[in-house]
């Protein structure tokens, strides 16, 4: 079976107006997931439609805060938590939002530094 | 408006394996909100990956859970194979998918006796179980070990099955096949088993979806979605249909997971009789560089794999979204208008699998 799978690059500013524009198009949120990169933080979130697979790539300073995309996609919630508490993104308004009280750690986003 | 009140339920809690907890607001004993809290025992495995060699590392991805261990073995190998253009050969495929339906039936089997343990049907809960430790037989056959048995490496698998083997595993399946149907048609049949499951916590197609269900709970709701339709491992050469009811309700999602074992059985006889001989690893040389999203049909349901190379054997990133991430925000939506005394039996048919989801 033939089925898209890309990774698109996107703008801060062109971010929010593709995910309203997926969300009208019938895609569904099914990934969403933060890495580190030199520049700061580069997100990816994966929409899925039937078999088809988007992946919006976002790439942010360390301090540059993200929209949240609970108030389109409420179902973000847990991995938007998960992506602000491990990696320490800073995303503005999540719906649900666990203020780093998702996960029981001993240390403050154990995933921002390597190794 | 009715006096609210909170009642906190888990981490602990006798129908509940894994930690997981809730605070329920209640209008009498009427659910009216559910805040989850998971998060008691983070590993943060994904970590790892900056510290383990790309090889070493499907260690840990197995170590992910016990249940899905070889999924996610499988997944994160696939991923690797990916970026690197590397091509298990056939028979590596196929031995991967007769793991991955074993380990379908394995997984089905021990939340059937979970949920007949929540029932108190306590005979029902050792049958299933019972019929499930012949599968670890199996895996202990075939691999030596019956949880997690490390049988995926890049490239391939570390093990072969021989002809004595897969006999053995098809009398096996003939022998559970034969033995299940009384203990489904219990599961299906039986007035007290249907007085808690049906109606209860009904998910609508259109819910299912746009809340972001996988697996048996998105199928229970009548959405035809398999990601092994994708064609990994050997299940393009394999007749896969999407196990699918419309009711949506607990007792939907308990007839997916059961119509699902038989279909498991049938995929299994299949890749034996299809099973090409040949090579089960190829070689694999350098260090992958570049990016990679696969997907798996675990038995939980759809989970996401996403791997970031950079050239070295250090990974930058391992993402691993499991099943559970995405069946907890429509399970928060079910528990809403629901009786107290059904939120252990409603949590426990997404088939909830903390161990994955705090990797």
């Amino acid at each position: 079976m033939e089925y898209l799978n890309t990774i698109e690059p996107v703008t801060l500013e062109q971010f929010m107006p593709e995910v309203v524009s997926l969300k009208m198009q019938g895609w569904h949120v099914t990934q969403l997931c933060a890495a580190r990169v030199p520049e700061g933080y580069e997100l990816s979130y994966t929409f899925g439609r039937e078999y088809d697979l988007r992946t919006l790539r976002l790439t942010v300073a360390e301090d540059q805060p993200v929209s949240s995309i609970t108030q389109i996609f409420p179902s973000a919630f847990l991995q938007e938590n998960e992506a602000a508490e491990l990696f320490g993104v800073k995303i503005e308004n999540i719906e649900k939002d666990y203020n780093g009280r998702l996960y029981r750690i001993s240390r403050e986003t154990p995933f921002k530094e390597k190794g | 408006m009715a006096k609210q009140s909170i009642v906190p339920f888990g981490p602990q809690h006798p129908v509940l394996p894994e930690p997981v907890h809730l605070d329920l607001v209640l209008e009498d004993e009427t659910v009216v909100k559910a805040v989850p809290s998971i998060g008691f025992v983070h590993r943060g495995l994904e970590k790892l990956v900056e510290l383990k060699d790309f090889k070493q590392y499907v260690y840990i991805a197995e170590r992910v859970c016990g249940i899905c261990s070889f999924g996610h073995g499988l997944g994160y190998c696939q991923c690797v194979e990916d970026i690197m253009g590397v091509e298990a050969p056939r028979r590596a495929a196929y031995l991967r998918t007769i793991w991955m339906e074993m380990s379908r039936v394995h997984s089905h089997l021990l939340w059937l006796g979970l949920l007949a343990d929540a029932l108190g049907f306590e005979s029902l809960f050792m049958q299933s179980w019972r019929l499930r430790e012949k599968i670890l037989d199996m895996f202990d056959l075939t691999t030596g070990g019956r949880i997690i048995f490390s049988v995926n490496c890049i490239g391939g698998v570390l093990k072969d099955m021989d002809s004595g083997m897969l006999v053995q595993i098809s009398r096996t399946v003939d022998e559970i096949e034969r033995e299940l149907r009384p203990v489904a048609d219990t599961f299906l049949r039986d007035v007290t088993v249907g007085s808690r499951l049906n109606g209860l916590g009904v998910l609508s197609a259109e819910d299912a979806k746009g809340m972001g269900a996988v697996g048996p709970m998105l199928r229970a709701s009548g959405v035809p979605y398999d990601s092994r339709l994708t064609g990994y491992a050997a299940y393009g050469d394999l007749s896969v249909e999407p196990i699918t009811a419309t009711a949506g309700d607990s007792m939907a999602r308990c007839e997916v997971r059961i119509r699902e074992i038989y279909q498991s059985f049938r995929l299994i006889r299949e890749a034996i009789a299809k099973i090409p001989q040949g090579d089960i690893a190829v070689p694999v040389k350098g260090n992958p560089n570049g990016e990679s999203f696969m997907r798996i049909e675990q038995p939980r349901g759809e989970a996401i794999y996403y791997v970031k190379a950079n050239g070295t054997k250090f990974l930058d990133r391992f993402r691993l979204r499991t099943p559970t991430t995405s069946n907890i925000p429509p399970m928060l939506d079910l528990l809403r208008g629901c009786q107290l005394a059904d939120v252990a039996l409603l949590i426990l048919t997404i088939d909830p699998c903390i161990s994955c989801t705090e990797r």
